[in-house]
This record gives C-alpha cells, sequence and structure tokens, in this order.
C-alpha cells in the first residue's frame, strides 16, 4: 500500500504492507530508534509517538492509517522549547534511570500538558498511566513533570 | 503483501465491502495484537484491510430525538470529552486503558470485539443501545445485546457496516460502577459492575444492573430489574438477598489467566449487594 504522511516535519511516500506497525516502519525504515518496543500490546508505553499532536501506542498502529497525518517523534521534538523543559525537568528531579521507558514519558507529558497545562499529581498519574517504568518508580517521574511545568511556565 | 484500501466516504467503504471481503480497520487496538507476529513481521490478516478510521462521516457525536448518536469511529477520548453523553459512560470510558490507546480506540471496535469484557457493553447492555448496520442495500438497527452472539462473535454480515451506536439521552439519578482489576490503570477487567437507578418519593421508578466478565456475555435480569421496580426502598432493605440470589445462577464466570472463577462469583454477588444498599 502506498502512504503519504509526515514525519518530523518532512513529507515521506513509501510502499509498505498496509498492516505493519508504525513502530516497526519508524524504526526498521526510516531509523528512528528513541522509539521502543518493550509489550509490542499497547501496555507499556515505550512506543508512545504523536500522531496530529496526539499521544498514540505506534505498536498497534497500522502504516494504513497514518496517511496524511503528522508524526512527530523525539528526533524532532528535542528541537523544541517544549522539550527543553521536560528534560531538565527530568534531569532536576532523578526521573530517568535505564532510559529505555523516558521517550515514551517524555512524549506522554508533552501530550499531557498540550491539553492541560496545569495539571494535579492526580492528573498527571492519570496522564502518565499508559507508561510503565521499572527503575526509578513513578514519584521521581511526576515530579519530574512538576519541574517541567515550572521551568517550561507559558510554553504550553 | 497485505494490501489496504483507504476509501474517502462512507458510500465508497459499503461499495468497496459489496464486492470484496476486507477486515475493517478502525483503531487497531485489539485486531493489531490479536494479529501480531512479533519484531518487525507485519500483522497477518489473510485479507485486505478496509481503512475506516479517517472518515469523519462516522466520527459525530450528536443528539436527535430522545436519543444520543455515537459514530462507529469515535475514539473514546472524544466520546469522554463531549459534554452530550452521560456521565456515567464517560466515567466508564476513563477507566478503559490509557490515554494513548484511548486517543485510537473507536467505540464500534469494543462492540465488535465482542469480548465479555469489553467495558463500553454494560452500559450499551443496561440502556438497550442499538447499532445501525449498512450495506449498499440493506441497513438494520439491532440492540447491541441482539448483535452481539457470543465471545468474538456478531452478527455483522462481511457486506456490513457497523456505523452509528445508538443510546437514549437520558441520566439515571444513582449511577454505581466498580471495575475490579489487576491495578487502576491500563488494566483489563476482572469483573465490573454497573447500577443504576432512579429513586423518587422513596420508591425505586426504574433500575438496571449489568455485569462484565463474569460469564459467556454481559449479565442482565430483567426479571430482577421487574421485581425492583416499583417496590419502596424499604421493602428492597429487606429483599437484598433475594434480589442477589436472582443473580446466583446468571454469574457463571470462567478461571482464565486474569482470575479465578471463584473469585468472580463471590465478588460480583457482593458488588450486587453493595449497590443495592447504596440504593437504600
Amino acid at each position: 500500500m502506498k502512504i503519504e504522511f509526515t514525519l518530523n516535519n518532512e513529507k515521506c511516500t513509501m510502499n509498505v504492507d498496509a498492516s505493519k506497525r508504525l513502530l516497526d516502519l519508524l524504526r526498521d525504515d526510516l531509523g528512528m530508534s528513541s522509539v521502543k518496543e518493550g509489550c509490542g500490546e499497547g501496555e507499556c508505553g515505550a512506543c508512545v509517538v504523536l500522531v496530529d499532536g496526539r499521544a498514540m501506542n505506534s505498536c498497534m498502529l497500522p502504516a494504513g492509517s497514518i496517511i496524511g497525518k503528522s508524526v512527530i517523534t523525539l528526533e524532532s521534538f528535542k528541537h523544541t522549547d517544549r522539550y527543553k523543559a521536560i528534560e531538565r525537568g527530568f534531569l532536576k528531579a532523578g526521573s530517568v534511570q535505564c532510559g529505555f521507558c523516558t521517550p515514551g514519558f517524555i512524549i506522554s507529558t508533552e501530550s499531557l500538558l498540550n491539553q492541560n497545562p496545569n495539571p494535579t499529581d492526580e492528573e498527571i498519574k492519570e496522564g502518565l498511566s499508559g507508561n510503565l517504568c521499572r527503575c526509578t518508580g513513578y514519584n521521581m517521574i511526576i515530579k519530574g513533570v512538576r519541574f517541567a511545568m515550572e521551568i517550561g511556565s507559558g510554553l504550553w | 503483501m497485505v494490501d489496504g484500501i483507504r476509501p474517502e466516504n462512507l458510500k465508497e467503504a459499503l461499495d468497496i465491502l459489496s464486492k470484496q471481503e476486507c477486515v475493517v480497520m478502525a483503531g487497531g487496538t485489539d485486531l493489531m495484537v490479536q494479529r501480531a507476529r512479533g519484531f518487525a513481521l507485519a500483522p497477518d490478516f489473510g485479507k485486505p484491510l478496509l481503512f475506516i478510521e479517517h472518515l469523519n462521516e462516522l466520527k459525530k457525536i450528536y443528539v436527535e430525538g430522545n436519543d444520543i448518536h455515537i459514530g462507529a469511529c469515535a475514539i473514546l477520548t472524544d466520546i469522554m470529552e463531549n459534554e452530550v453523553v452521560p456521565s456515567i459512560f464517560k466515567d466508564m470510558i476513563g477507566q478503559m486503558a490509557s490515554p494513548p490507546t484511548r486517543n485510537m480506540a473507536t467505540i464500534a471496535g469494543n462492540i465488535c470485539n465482542a469480548s465479555p469484557a469489553g467495558d463500553t457493553l454494560p452500559y450499551l447492555y443496561a440502556v438497550d443501545a442499538k447499532v445501525k448496520l449498512e450495506s449498499m442495500d440493506s441497513t438494520r438497527v439491532l440492540k447491541v445485546s441482539e448483535f452481539i452472539l457470543s465471545p468474538k462473535k456478531t452478527c455483522l454480515r462481511s457486506d456490513e457496516l457497523l456505523t452509528d451506536i445508538i443510546i437514549p439521552n437520558k441520566e439515571f439519578g444513582l449511577n454505581y460502577y466498580r471495575k475490579v482489576g489487576q491495578r487502576k490503570g491500563m488494566s483489563l477487567t476482572k469483573i465490573s459492575l454497573l447500577g443504576m437507578a432512579d429513586v423518587s418519593d422513596g420508591r425505586i421508578l426504574d433500575t438496571r444492573i449489568t455485569l462484565g466478565s463474569v460469564a459467556a456475555g454481559i449479565v442482565r435480569s430483567q426479571e430482577a430489574e421487574k421485581y425492583m421496580i416499583g417496590k419502596s426502598v424499604d421493602e428492597i432493605k429487606h429483599t437484598i438477598e433475594t434480589i442477589v440470589e436472582k443473580y446466583e445462577s446468571l454469574i457463571r464466570p470462567i478461571d482464565d489467566a486474569r482470575s479465578t472463577a471463584i473469585y468472580r462469583k463471590k465478588t460480583s454477588l457482593r458488588l450486587i449487594k453493595d449497590f443495592l444498599e447504596k440504593i437504600v
């Protein structure tokens, strides 16, 4: 199936299996290695990317569904001021240990703050409930989001 | 290579379905996992995929007359955020999966997946929601409880598309929903209970009780509901055990990876009792 979409603000045209997972398309065909495969069934959030500004699990998204859409991964998001605020917040709180889950957490944080710039702790937990971390525990990550909100105040 | 077809509109989608068998793909959150073949291998469907997720005419949520219409491809996030949707239904949807999955999953997908653990179903069964099934030359409107035949089986024909979900525009005065899972976020249901009631002047005007994940289908007892309607709160108070007993034979759970039959049975009976105690 011929698909056309925007990846990190650049046009992409490819011929692929219609059912190919966006996750595999991004990692294997397009070299976007920030997108991780954890569980492969939508439980862990390591593969979360932004599709038209909304966080989605790329392991469950067939290639045919992204036609005409804009996909953003950390490879381009890392150049934004919002990313820099999240990065500094996560560093300050010690939100990263092994780092495997981190790209997914960052994308979910962006998606959350984009919809709700001033979430309560409960809303942060809900917003990040699709991401699993097996190293730090979640308190440091929630704190990281709080710091990001302060550092990046006005960006969302 | 797995082929994909992307129709421009509903009519074109129905035309394609009238000519060839396809697997209809909306959000993908069930199908892509069920047909997964692991790392780097495209899930195998054996038929072309018909993509419908982008069709805006299937995403509308609106009130018409006494009904609320929810388009088949409305994603869970949009249903949760829509003001015309009854609040208890929104609460239930808010407990499904996680934000990234709710940004993809559609309501029709949850219905067509026909799992006894489908979390929209207890509500849809309780309010006698209907589905609209369209093909090139026919339109059928069925109750969701008629549409789902058994686990994983519906009466959808290969030339038909589920296009619309119709629910009554009504809120109950008392709403109770408990989803029992392994943890709060991102969990599949072990047992769920939805209880709704309208109580006025100490009398039950209407009540609905449905349970998910505790039998081959959603459990609802018209007999128990009829027994309760018209009774005073006081009468209910003294017949709680009798009412719970009416559900005893309907709750036929299984042992599986998520829970055991014994736990499911005991807990669901306790949840019914808890709901009844909330009424009185």
